[in-house]
């Protein structure tokens, strides 16, 4: 009884289930293309999910013996993942009708592969993590290779298939341990049991775990895939793998570090603290020389992802509060960025390298104005949201007294701010080449919002800091 | 005294003759006759409403004045706080004096792209001003970094041949100098459990952690500033940069450093400021000396007038940091002339570049005889510059120097020095250019300045005469704020002393 009971709990996946099933059938059975009206209607599964979320249990509840739980952290993350899928869905949609692709499929895909992260959210054992993480990625290995006539697309797809795998050996090898020293794999077990038995055994299990979570969030130094996969794969499915997933396998990585192995905390602190500065690094350094957007915008999430990772080595709640309003304000500034992106096209045909935005700002100023909004953000220039990202992760920082952490982010920041203005200046200082096509309704409508929110984010920021603040504190009771 | 928040009003009326220029629409011309129209009247109503701040200004105090306070982030102690005192108040008047000199400036200067060109001004403008009032750390920081963007698109776009190694430059260095700051300004926050600015002020760090927070300040400060050896980014900047830039540039962006000295480092962390000023003394001196020399060798006017500014910006801060009434008022004086004068001396460079686009000192000479109103001008400008008794110059340069040799003798003595520098590569300048023969072909065909040209100098020459005759007018709305920081500096170093001897 007691299930079935709170089984609202888990009402938006239980939806999204439902939901995925029927667009399939509804896909199979029309008998003309219905690209994009399955679509719009999984577009709009999203939103009625991200309504189940927001509406349903915010209480800490488990379901099905403690496999899954539904929390104001869990929440948070899933209004963020939810958000994400859907807008990408849409400029998706825009995307698949100008590359006239006829396959309605993608719009299923992509929620499961949604149904998938949203599990991660919501996994409160290392078995329901795992299958979390397995149907997102199996999906996402098929988005990859989408546009399977097309070379590069496949290329990344098999890529991202055999080292996603890999990976996932990873995980499942140091779970394997950490199952074998503990005996359980609840997370709440394990909690109790580590309290008492931290065993070296369960610490190197603990770092192969941390190694094929690295790798999830493609941060540093297991993010070789991640320009590769970025540039092969069809733009819009870029867009969905930059975002989206991120967002999930941080929320992943924050509740299985703070949560069962909150009490190993000075063994994982020094790994996360590596690969957090490793990632602001090579996110820096390494996206100087790219001469193609996505590439560019690969490296900067490898870069991101370390700035995040930032507040998850604090471990306090400032800093998974850092962590998060990172990941939220990160979501609305790369949909933006990727919807400049999916607008790059010269007559009927998609362009990616930098040098194609050359004098942007006369050719289309509407367009240019709205990247360099979000290149200056993500430069961490104030009053744009991407500061205010960044300087709630170091405040966490220098709160804990890593000061190191701090500055070695700061000055990357700099670093990273060249690459950034980079492209400003091709925009804007450079000469007009071809001027682009006229971009689709969704992209202006979604670049027009995600640019306003981070232009504009100064001027209520206490919203999201405070839900952002509610939602870390449930990680730390007491 | 009214209920309007005039600060506000001040600050953010310029992004409303922005948002105007935004929705101009029509064909090219239409556009940038409008904006421009637009972007003049909103900054002359800007710098209208802010004479009412002078006006409603209370000299006898050293509080801070129509202050307000809204909260913004209340759980970390961060509002929008906003007040001037005598120490900001001529800064916030000093830009919006300039802005609408240099949108006149504009006017035939800038031709493509009028409508960016508008709106990035009076986006400037907003945070300058914005930036000397603030009264809350985290507001100041972002004025004070969001400079940056409007700056690198008017260096960017509207510069000159290097105009993308200048911007960049330009960019990146402050923008480092700033990032470590911000470090700085995060743990006073956890020390002090706010960034309000008058809490921080009476807030006493432990010695060594102000050691640390002191230098990463100055590390934003200095590049600002520009101190030797961060001051590279400075002539490339400015000669990259368009006439009105240059002229923002030094009047304006270089005092953001000087002002963050006298606003943050000293009150903050005294003992830390007493223990490196002599570090300071050292910088200035050399920037001083060694950047008259270099200035003396130039081959471009903008830049020769860059290095001038290194060299008077050392002035500033040898009397910021010689801690005494004379000196940080005469470094104050003197932020505020070389505002006007290295402002209006680009401006003259403006008008034979906007005429004969090139900015190379050999290819003038003799212009004295075709052009004898802008001869004029000049020369009083170049006086001024060198500190001409009776012009800006000299009041803040004495001053200084005043101070200086009550603090030390031979901070005093090498300060001075730069002083004859300053006059010779001045003097030499203003003779290459304005004497000698007139033989160059194309020079004896230049028309003289237009009424509009004269328009825009006479503000500036006229506020350049009364700074240098009647100072008081700017120097007693500062006493008492200078006069309290002083007090508080000793007062805090005479508790940390006794303290240490206690402790002992």
């Amino acid at each position: 009884m007691t299930v079935i009971a709170n089984l609202g709990a888990a009402a938006p996946e239980l939806f999204l289930a439902g939901a995925g099933i029927v667009l399939l059938m509804l896909g199979v059975f029309r008998k003309t293309d219905a690209t994009a009206q399955v679509g719009w209607l999984a577009v709009a599964a999203l939103v009625a999910a991200a309504g189940l979320v927001l509406t349903g249990s915010k209480g800490p509840v488990t379901l099905f013996n403690g496999l899954f739980i539904t929390d104001g952290f869990a929440v948070f993350a899933k209004l963020a993942t939810l958000g994400a899928s859907a807008l990408t869905l849409i400029l998706s949609l825009s995307w698949l009708a100008q590359e006239q692709v006829k396959k309605f499929e993608y719009s299923v895909i992509v929620i499961f592969a949604t149904l998938g992260m949203l599990m991660m959210i919501s996994a409160n054992n290392l078995m329901s993590l795992y299958l979390g993480l397995e149907l997102q990625g199996l999906a996402a290995y098929v988005l990859a290779a989408f546009k399977r006539d097309n070379l590069k697309s496949t290329e990344s797809g098999l890529k991202y298939f055999i080292l996603g795998s890999v990976a996932s050996g990873l995980l499942l090898y140091g779970m394997s341990l950490v199952y074998g020293f503990t005996g359980t794999t609840s997370f709440d077990k394990l909690a109790e049991v580590l309290s008492h038995h931290p065993s070296t055994g369960v610490m190197v299990g603990l770092v192969f775990m941390l190694s094929g979570m690295a790798f999830k969030v493609s941060a540093a130094p297991f993010h070789m895939w991640t320009p590769d996969v970025y540039e092969g794969a069809p733009t819009p499915v870029t867009a969905f793998f930059a975002i989206a997933p991120k967002v999930a396998a941080i929320a992943l990585f924050i509740r299985l570090l703070a949560g069962p192995f909150s009490d190993l905390v000075g063994a994982w602190q020094q790994v996360v603290w590596l690969i957090s500065i490793l990632s602001m690094a090579i996110g820096a350094f390494g996206a100087i020389n790219q001469t193609n957007i996505k590439r560019l915008l690969a490296y900067s999430s490898i870069g991101h992802m370390g700035y995040v990772l930032v507040g998850l080595t604090v471990a306090s709640p400032e800093g998974v509060r850092g962590a998060l309003v990172y990941l939220a304000l990160y979501v609305f500034m790369n949909v933006g960025a990727f919807a400049v992106v999916l607008s790059m096209r010269q007559k009927g045909r998609a362009v990616e390298g930098i040098s194609d935005l050359a004098g942007l700002s006369r050719t289309s100023p509407g367009l240019a104005a709205a990247l360099t909004i979000f290149m200056f953000s993500m430069a961490g220039i104030p009053p744009l949201a991407g500061f205010f990202s960044k300087l709630y992760v170091f405040m966490a920082a220098v709160k804990a007294g890593m000061f190191g952490l701090a500055i070695i982010g700061v000055l990357t920041s700099v670093v990273s701010a060249f690459y950034y203005i980079r492209v400003i200046k091709i925009m804007y200082f450079d000469e007009p080449v071809d001027s682009f096509d006229r971009p689709a309704t969704a992209n202006t409508v979604i670049l027009w919002g995600t640019s306003a929110v981070t232009l504009l984010f100064w001027l209520w920021p206490a919203a999201l800091i405070n839900s952002a603040q509610t939602a870390a504190q449930v990680l730390f009771p007491g | 005294m009214t209920d309007l928040p005039l600060l506000s009003l001040v600050t953010f009326l310029p992004l409303v003759g922005a948002a105007f220029i935004l929705f101009v629409r029509g064909d090219e011309a239409v556009v940038a006759r409008n904006a421009r129209n637009v972007a003049l009247l909103t900054s002359l109503a800007t710098f209208l409403l802010s004479l009412a701040l002078w006006q409603g200004f209370n000299p006898a105090t050293a509080d801070f004045q129509f202050v307000e306070k809204v909260q913004w982030l209340p759980d970390w102690g961060i509002n929008y706080h906003m007040g001037i005192d005598g120490i900001s108040l001529f800064f916030v008047l000093l830009s919006t004096f300039l802005t609408p000199i240099c949108i006149l400036s504009t006017w035939g200067a800038v031709e493509k792209r009028v409508k960016e060109y508008m709106l990035a001004f009076l986006v400037l403008e907003t945070f300058m001003v914005g930036m000397f009032c603030a009264l809350d750390y985290v507001i100041f920081y972002i004025f004070f970094e969001a400079v940056l963007i409007p700056m690198f698109i008017i260096i960017g776009v509207w510069g000159g041949p290097r105009r993308v190694y200048a911007a960049f430059k330009f960019f990146l260095y402050t923008l480092f100098g700033s990032v470590l700051m911000l470090v700085a300004l995060l743990a006073m926050l956890y020390v002090a459990g706010t960034t309000d600015i008058p809490t921080l002020m009476q807030t006493r760090f432990p010695y060594e952690m102000q050691l640390w927070l002191w230098l990463a300040m100055f590390a934003s400060f200095a590049v600002k500033v520009p101190m030797w050896p961060v001051h590279t980014w400075l002539p490339d900047a400015h000669v990259e940069a368009p006439t009105a830039g240059s002229v923002i540039l030094a009047g304006v962006l270089l005092k953001m450093g000087g002002y963050g000295f006298i606003r943050f480092s000293i009150p903050m962390l005294p003992e830390a400021t007493e223990f490196f000023a002599p570090m300071v003394f050292t910088l200035s001196i050399i920037a001083v000396i060694y950047t008259s020399l270099v200035a003396l060798v130039q081959d471009d006017m903008k830049k020769l007038i860059a290095y001038s500014s290194v060299a008077h910006m050392g002035f500033v801060t040898i009397g910021v940091f010689a801690l005494n009434q004379q000196a940080i008022e005469g470094a104050i004086f003197q932020m505020l002339s070389h505002g006007v004068v290295s402002g209006a001396l680009f401006l003259c460079v403006g008008v034979v570049y906007d005429r004969l686009h090139t900015r190379e000192i050999a290819r003038y000479g003799g212009l004295s005889n075709t052009m004898p109103k802008y001869a004029t001008i000049f020369l009083f400008f170049t006086m001024a510059s060198v500190g001409l008794p009776g012009t800006a110059g000299f009041v803040g340069e004495f001053m200084v120097l005043l101070g200086a040799f009550q603090t030390s003798t031979w901070v005093g003595l090498f300060a001075a020095t730069g002083l004859i520098l300053g006059a010779t590569y001045a003097l030499l300048l203003y003779r290459r250019i304005c004497f000698g023969k007139l033989d160059k072909e194309d020079l004896k065909a230049l028309l003289d300045m237009s009424p509009r040209e004269i328009a825009m100098f006479v503000p500036l020459i006229l506020m350049v005469l009364w700074m240098g005759i009647y100072p008081s007018s700017f120097l007693d709305p500062m006493h008492a704020s200078v006069v309290h920081l002083i007090e508080n500096y000793q007062s805090a170093l005479a508790a940390a002393n006794g303290g240490s001897v206690a402790a002992n």
